[in-house]
């Protein structure tokens, strides 16, 4: 094979790899709108919120010890060495599972009926309050992730692909990110297990009732404000391995709220409602833009990754209105 | 109703906000805490605010007058940094550094038609080192586009003088900032014959995938980055995943700090940035900045940066500042000096290295002498380089000298398009 | 007792369908105005102006624009701060090759210009609702700032690529540049709002304010009686852009004076404005107003409350001011979901009845 279609193929992979990092993060914001019709902004700032809690954990840091510092003069900044990286994910899920039920106690139990743009807005306001809350908590320096999982280049990977070359042609091997090949383990066994949990267990399905039918979900007995806390809290599950995924990679910092715009353009070409949709719609949108900016970037000056991607979505939207694997619009009068 | 009550009681906080000044040297921070760039702006807002304190503590501020430092949050923001700028300008500002290109770029005009100086030292706008046509900006001691020349000067002294034919790459933030380098390096690649190529990052810069393929695919010899906030770590991280060798990896000075190299861990060993001032702890002002000010629990932040180089940067910004204060209280005869006269002491600022020593910093930042012309400084950099194992960044040059000559005529150009534009006659110096 | 209709009679049909047709509202609105114009000008000073007046006109002036859009026509967009930045560049292009233009010109040209621009990015909404709009029109966003960085035409080849505003003049006062008084650019900005808000309002109530709505509240419906969608839709697109480019123009020229593209005009901003609009109230002029009150006054406010009176640190100050924002837009939202001005407007029933409530 020539280099440069080894260098198509390596930017393929790659885009794929990044498609997938895209997808674990629009994976959250598909279950809540799926069960309750909630566009949930805060996604991102969830995702920081539980990757600061995780490190906190780590490695031991007193939360709030800024504002108990302030008012009390104290000079508090650990509480010991920390805690096991399996002990600090356990209480991390804990207490997302935790803000999951504050969040319907607070907010949605009130928002009940109300249109989606206000629910929406209701969102918004959360993750401006997260965002504050996550700082005051834990600070806002950058701190450094480390959970175990694999990183840098594949060597091996490198030596296999370096002997497809022509004869005589200069080439180095294909790269490919050992973290991505994690993360997209992990999102593998997300997906199989989030759609087994919704196929074969009683809340799976009360779930998918309550996705269909929010009244006739209500009238068979299934408890609506149960079902939320459930969702929000496997949505605070993602976030957080979104959050270990893309905190490994940059350390964890506020930046980290601001993957969830890369999930904007899966959402819409997968359909806000289809779990395959985020992973399929991260595919495209992921291979889409790294051969954009690859191909095409250099002819205009680069940079165009971000706007290509919802450039290529509003293409798809334009022949699907609905998204790549959204609920067909029934428009009735 | 209540919106209505709370408009009136917000009337009433804004029009009092803040009390007056006392007869004390006030020096804004326009400081970020939160938001994107928080990271980097934490160190530097502590470093700042703490040496002020130190003169306080220790010397009683200078000659007599105490330092009053306020405080206000920008969050890197353009139109939070115009609010703080208005709020803190009638309390006596002495000197402005805020910290941001975009918001040294905003105070530009304003500040010069309100007569309050804006240091920028390492940042803004590098024209504005013509003193002539920017009469109340100052950036010395060294610019973006000396930090490209340095840059590419130490690649010249690592190769043996020869540098024709290789190729240079320069990863950069997709914005006003980020792009300011490229103009010098496409001088210097003709004057160097090295191939030059431009990649941008854009905002957050948290996906470089498609950048650093490209780089691994065009093996250039040498990475140059003007990146800032997290852009820095996942440059770094992703330079380390493609084996790049990192000591060909070189950032400006706002890729060089902590918080950029730490998350990458071992990989991030060897990578180099650009320093306009020593670094680490082992100084005799920290000394006194830890038993003054830290330990006595005065500190802006809580102590844990001191000695970081973005710590550094905040201490040596104020150490501009502290001098050209004391500079203008020589030359005004005053002990409460205006901005009038802060402008006139940072013209006349001299930083010799004996001075540095009596400070304590001995060979902390480089010599240089400001004049009516000349508000850029020496535009002398040094080359650090991370230890990783060791957690520390080394010095591995001596002061290397930028390429004045070709700077100087691109400063002129810039400023005076600049002055067309705004109607300004230049100053008649030299 | 005080704002009451009793005894308030009309006489004709224009009287009653004028926009406040109780007496007290409308002398109380006349008498604001009044004091906007003729008495604030008297005390303004720079932070006035800077911080806390000129911002809340330029906002509330984009937050009209997409009210009408989003409020009035029911297109979710986010791509304000793309349009802002369309406003800003034609505005620094026409300020630099006509520089003989006064500054009333040069900001309504902008405004058109955007209108055109939005015109072209609001014809995905022919086919694409809901949401998948929203996303839609960051396109436009991402796109635009994109390009506005990119091409040095833009930005006139200046080295770094930041805009900066030249000295410009309204009837030989200057409004734009760094040696303008706080009082003229404070009545240009205000004189553009009062204007155009009246425009919006009559737009608003008039027949294409009505088509916009019959969209918003059922396309097909709309479209069997005789909407065309292709006309309201896109004239809600085109008078909307139209106000957000003027923002756009006096939030580069009067307001800030140097722009970067990416910093000022970045995705932020398009959440800024459309939280503004949803906060204040969809389709509600007074709505745009609030919503630009609530999200500009209330963090400077907040600041100088928690740093000025409390002396609090100022990143403690500034993480608890964003949690309150957070949590005051929740605490509205479940008070009232229609946002601020429907507030009022209960406010204002009971004032009516009051003090005898049944």
């Amino acid at each position: 094979m020539s280099p440069a279609f080894l260098n198509f193929i390596e930017i393929v992979l790659n885009g794929l790899m990044a498609g997938i990092m895209y997808s674990l993060v629009a994976l959250g914001f598909v279950l809540i709108f799926k069960a309750s019709g909630i566009f949930n902004f805060a996604q991102g700032v969830m995702a920081l919120f539980a990757a600061l809690t995780l490190v906190g954990l780590q490695t031991g840091q007193v939360p709030f010890s800024h504002l108990i510092n302030a008012i009390f003069g104290t000079e508090l900044h650990h509480w010991g060495s920390g805690l096991h990286t399996v002990l600090a994910i356990l209480f991390t899920m804990a207490l997302m599972i935790l803000l999951a039920w504050v969040i319907e106690r607070v907010v949605l139990k009130h928002l009940v009926n109300q249109e989606p743009i206000i629910l929406f807005m209701a969102t918004i306001g959360l993750a401006y309050f997260l965002e504050g809350f996550g700082d005051l908590m834990w600070g806002s320096d950058v701190k450094v992730l480390d959970v175990g999982l694999p990183s840098g280049g594949s060597l091996w990977w490198e030596d296999v692909t370096r002997t497809w070359v022509t004869e005589g042609s200069e080439y180095w091997g294909m790269y490919i990110d050992r973290l991505d090949v994690a993360a997209t383990s992990v999102a593998v066994i997300l997906v199989v297990g989030l759609s087994a949990f919704s196929q074969y267990t009683a809340t799976g399905r009360a779930l998918r009732a309550v996705a269909d039918d929010h009244q006739a979900a209500m009238s068979v007995g299934i408890s609506l404000r149960t079902i939320w806390v459930i969702v929000w809290s496997i949505a605070g599950f993602v976030a957080l391995v979104a959050g270990i995924m893309w905190g490994s990679k940059s350390g964890v910092q506020f930046s980290l709220s601001l993957i969830a715009l890369k999930a904007l353009p899966v959402l819409i070409l997968g359909g806000f409602t289809s779990i395959p949709g985020a992973i399929v719609g991260g595919l495209i949108i992921g291979v889409g833009e790294k051969l954009a900016e690859a191909y095409v970037g250099p002819l205009v000056g680069g940079a165009i990754e971000n706007w290509f991607a919802y450039m290529l979505a509003l293409a798809f939207l334009l022949v699907r209105p609905q998204g790549l694997f959204g609920d067909r619009i029934i428009e009735r009068i | 109703m209540s919106i209505k009550k709370l408009v009136i009681a917000g009337a009433m906080a804004i029009m009092m906000g803040g009390a007056p000044a006392l007869a004390d040297m006030v020096f804004p921070s326009l400081s970020y805490r939160t938001g994107p760039y928080g990271p980097n702006g934490i160190p530097f807002a502590d470093g700042y605010a703490d040496y002020f304190t130190l003169l306080n503590e220790r010397d009683g501020g200078i000659g007599g007058v105490k330092l009053k430092v306020i405080e206000c949050e920008t969050a890197y923001n353009t139109e939070k940094g115009v609010e703080c700028y208005e709020s803190t300008k009638g309390e006596g500002a002495l000197v402005y550094q805020p910290l941001s290109t975009g918001i040294t770029y905003q105070l530009i005009p304003k500040a010069t038609a309100d007569g309050i100086p804006v240091l920028s030292s390492g940042y803004g706008r590098t024209s504005a080192a013509n003193g002539k046509v920017f009469e109340w900006i100052f950036n010395f001691p060294a610019a973006y586009w000396d930090g490209a020349s340095i840059a590419v000067n130490h690649i010249m002294d690592v190769e043996g003088g020869d540098i024709n034919g290789k190729k240079i790459s320069l990863v950069y933030h997709n914005s006003a900032y980020g792009k300011e380098p490229i103009r010098t390096l496409e001088e210097l690649a003709k004057k160097h014959g090295f191939t030059f190529t431009a990649i941008p990052v854009d905002h957050p810069g948290q996906e470089q995938k498609s950048q650093w393929l490209q780089i691994r695919r065009d093996r250039p010899d040498y990475v140059l980055m003007w990146g800032w906030g997290v852009m820095n770590s996942v440059a770094i991280q992703e330079a380390a995943n493609i084996r790049f060798p990192m000591d060909h990896f070189i950032g400006v000075w706002w890729s060089g700090s902590e918080n950029d190299v730490l998350p990458a861990g071992d990989g991030a060993n060897g990578y180099k940035s650009l320093a306009l001032h020593g670094t680490g702890i082992d100084y005799p002002l920290y000394a006194d900045m830890k038993k003054y000010v830290i330990d006595a629990g005065k500190g802006a932040g809580d102590g844990s940066h001191a000695g970081e180089v973005l710590y550094s940067r905040g201490v040596y910004s104020a150490v501009l500042a502290a001098e050209a204060a004391r500079k203008a209280q020589e030359i005004s005869g005053k002990k409460d000096i205006t901005s009038a006269d802060m402008r006139d002491g940072l013209e006349a600022l001299e930083i010799t290295s004996a001075r540095l020593a009596e400070i304590g910093l001995p060979d902390f930042g480089a010599e240089f002498k400001a004049t009516c012309a000349n508000h850029g400084g020496s535009g002398l950099g040094k080359v650090q380089q991370w230890d990783a194992s060791a957690k520390k960044w080394n010095l591995i040059t001596d002061w290397i000298a930028s390429d004045r000559e070709l700077i100087q005529a691109l400063v002129e150009e810039d400023s005076a398009a600049y002055a067309a534009e705004n109607n300004i006659t230049p100053r008649d110096c030299n | 007792m005080f704002y009451r209709e009793a005894g308030d009679f009309k006489t004709s049909y224009a009287a009653d369908q004028q926009t406040f047709p109780i007496k007290s509202e409308r002398w109380l609105f006349w008498a604001f105005i009044a004091i906007a114009f003729l008495v604030v000008p008297f005390f303004i000073n720079d932070y006035w102006n800077k911080a806390v007046l000129m911002p809340l006109l330029i906002y509330a002036m984009a937050a009209l624009g997409l009210n009408i859009l989003t409020g009035y026509c029911g297109q979710v967009s986010l791509g304000t701060g793309g349009f802002m930045a369309v406003g800003a560049y034609a505005c620094y292009k026409l300020m630099t090759a006509f520089p003989g233009m006064d500054m009333f010109s040069v900001v309504i040209l902008s405004g058109f210009i955007t209108a055109g621009v939005g015109l072209l990015f609001g014809i995905p909404s022919l086919r694409i609702k809901g949401f998948y709009l929203a996303v839609a029109t960051l396109a436009a966003q991402f796109f635009l700032v994109w390009m506005f960085n990119k091409f040095a035409w833009f930005y006139n080849y200046s080295a770094s690529g930041q805009i900066t505003a030249p000295e410009r003049t309204v009837f030989g006062i200057a409004v734009t540049g760094p040696s303008t008084t706080p009082w003229a650019t404070y009545l240009f900005a205000l004189t553009f709002v009062f204007v155009f808000g009246w425009v919006a309002r009559n737009l608003t109530r008039g027949r294409l304010g009505r088509s916009w709505m019959a969209i918003r509240d059922m396309d097909i419906a709309a479209e069997i009686i005789g909407v065309s969608p292709l006309r309201a839709k896109l004239s809600a697109f085109g008078v909307s852009s139209f106000y957000i480019g003027m923002a756009g123009a006096m939030f580069f020229a009067n307001y800030l004076g140097a722009i970067e593209v990416t910093e000022a005009f970045g995705i932020e901003k398009s959440f800024l404005v459309l939280f503004m609009v949803i906060i204040g109230g969809l389709g509600s002029i007074l709505g745009s107003f609030l919503g630009a009150v609530f999200l500009v006054l209330l963090p400077v406010l907040l600041k100088n409350i928690m740093v000025g009176y409390l002396g609090w640190a100022t990143d403690l100050a500034a993480h608890v001011q964003i949690m309150l924002i957070g949590g005051l837009i929740v605490f509205f939202l479940i008070a009232e979901p229609h946002g601020l001005a429907q507030l009022w407007r209960v406010t204002k029933e009971k004032l009516r009845l009051w003090p005898f409530p049944y």
